[in-house]
């Protein structure tokens, strides 16, 4: 039977392995994405110029590069060049520099998320933060940004989305993630180049449904009544 | 109510005649442009502690510009501002100090949104003046309880009636122990019946001395609450007088015009 024959070949190989490694890469470069996309924000609604400046040519610049050109960069300039090196082992260190390059590029996705989130927020809220003396900081940090990443986690999810798909552009990076696995299967099975295909995509689709479905509920359960 | 909203004022509750006051906000030779146009132009105007100055005018006038400014929610291109004899500061720390003693109630309430009522007025108390939580908590509610919604405590904003907010708001702003109050149109956004509680409570700061100013179209208000009314058009002060005078003989002719409109019906 071809369909026997074909799951035969699919447990020659360790595919929720290949995944377990994508979704590593989602996490710690959403998490640091988020951190460094809210700094970028807090920047570009700073009242500091230079500040707000830096955080616009971040983002313009950022957003504008192809992330296989950022990914590629961290592994023939970063590395071999400039001596960045996070860890003595090769593939951590491969698989840190790529986590780096997921994280510095979403970042500004994140950051123009959670603008667009600070623009639900009505400019009263701020008005009334620092008429009771609040200054920049604390009133960004206990009224503008509580409500703006409430009304943010739409866009928040969708950047979480393309931050999922996008975690393939590692293997650029040499990291060992599930389209290398797919390429080194479609090469050993080429008679099954599109049920494995075919395979793969549903893969994603199963890891992407559910996040889409929590943030439209997370964005309803947690919208701000005004 | 035997006790005070305010902590510093006269405790009987008699109204301080305004010259006897020492002056608290003094704006000098204040001009602001919104690009072309120049909504203030050379303001001078001063508030003594104790006094209740209402500013009126048609819309447009620059008198909520004029309120704004004085906590500087609005720069001013020239002139000095200075409460109780400082300069207003441009920026940073210093300006969050200020404006920590200088409330605020605005037209549209402005509570914060995601934080409970009681939240609303500690918020301040706990992270600016560093109060302890539980005596910030337990001010909030008598100032809750004194403006009647402390049964409302625990509900969001979103959840009261636009009096109710209105009075949070200023619940808010006394739980700062502001030296002066401005009050931008505080009862425009209000449904007509829930104009007058809010009102009530203004009325009964003003007669307890608390400084106030207050930009409206309540004539009433004026009437029973102001020391002095500020009459502004297209930026300029145009005429002062105590309540009575002006409603009665207003001088100006843009004055008579104007409350010519409101009051002939």
């Amino acid at each position: 039977m071809l369909v026997s024959e074909f799951l035969d070949t699919l447990s020659g190989y360790d595919i929720a392995g290949a995944y377990w490694v994508n979704l590593k890469l989602t996490a710690f470069a959403a998490v640091l994405a988020l951190v460094l996309g809210t700094a970028l924000a807090m920047m570009r609604i700073s009242p500091v110029t230079s500040l707000r400046w830096a955080g616009t040519t971040y983002v313009n610049v950022v957003r504008n590069m192809p992330l296989t050109i950022i990914m590629a960069s961290m592994i023939l300039v970063l590395w071999p060049q400039l001596g960045l090196t996070l860890a003595d082992d090769f593939a951590t260190n491969f698989f840190r520099l790529a986590v780096i390059a997921l994280a510095v590029y979403h970042a500004s996705f994140v950051c123009e998320s959670i603008r667009s989130g600070v623009n639900t927020v009505p400019v009263g809220q701020a008005e009334a933060a620092r008429a009771i003396g609040l200054a920049f900081l604390p009133a960004a940090r206990l009224v503008i940004l509580p409500q703006a990443f409430r009304g943010a986690i739409a866009p928040l999810g969708n950047t979480l989305i393309a931050l999922i798909k996008n975690s393939t552009v590692a293997a650029a990076a040499s990291v060992p993630e599930i389209s290398v696995l797919m390429r080194e299967m479609v090469e050993n099975d080429a008679n099954f180049v599109v049920p494995i295909f075919l395979t793969i995509a549903v893969g994603f689709v199963i890891i992407v449904v559910p996040v889409g479905v929590l943030t439209t509920y997370l964005s309803r359960r947690l919208a701000v009544s005004r | 109510m035997t006790d005070s909203f305010v902590t510093s004022v006269t405790p009987d509750g008699e109204r301080v005649p305004s010259h006897s006051g020492e002056p608290l906000v003094v704006l000098s030779e204040v001009n602001k442009h919104f690009g072309e146009l120049h909504v203030l132009q050379d303001i001078n105007l001063t508030v003594h502690r104790g006094e209740v100055v209402v500013v009126i005018g048609p819309s447009g006038s620059g008198k909520s510009t004029l309120c704004r400014a004085i906590n500087r929610l609005e720069p001013i291109d020239s002139g000095t501002i200075t409460l109780d004899g400082q300069p207003l500061p441009a920026e940073g720390k210093a300006l969050a100090r200020l404006r920590a003693d200088v409330g605020m109630v605005f037209q549209a309430f402005n509570l914060f949104a995601h934080k409970t009522i009681l939240e609303n007025v500690t918020l301040g108390p706990i992270k600016v003046k560093r109060m302890k939580t539980a005596a910030a908590k337990q001010r909030a509610m008598e100032l809750l309880e004194r403006v009647g919604v402390a049964n409302q405590a625990d509900k969001l904003p979103a959840q009261l009636s636009g009096g109710q907010q209105q009075r949070v708001a200023i619940a808010r702003a006394l739980a700062m122990q502001p030296k002066v109050l401005l009050f931008d149109e505080p009862t425009s956004a209000l449904d007509p019946e829930m104009v007058n509680e809010v009102l009530d409570t203004m009325v009964a700061l003003a007669k307890e001395g608390m400084t106030m100013v207050v930009v409206t179209h309540e004539m009433g208000f004026a009437r029973k609450a102001a020391d002095r009314v500020v009459f502004m058009a297209d930026g300029q002060i145009v005429e002062e007088a105590e309540p009575e005078k002006f409603f009665t003989d207003p001088q100006s002719h843009r004055a008579q015009d104007f409350l010519g409109k409101i009051l002939s019906h």
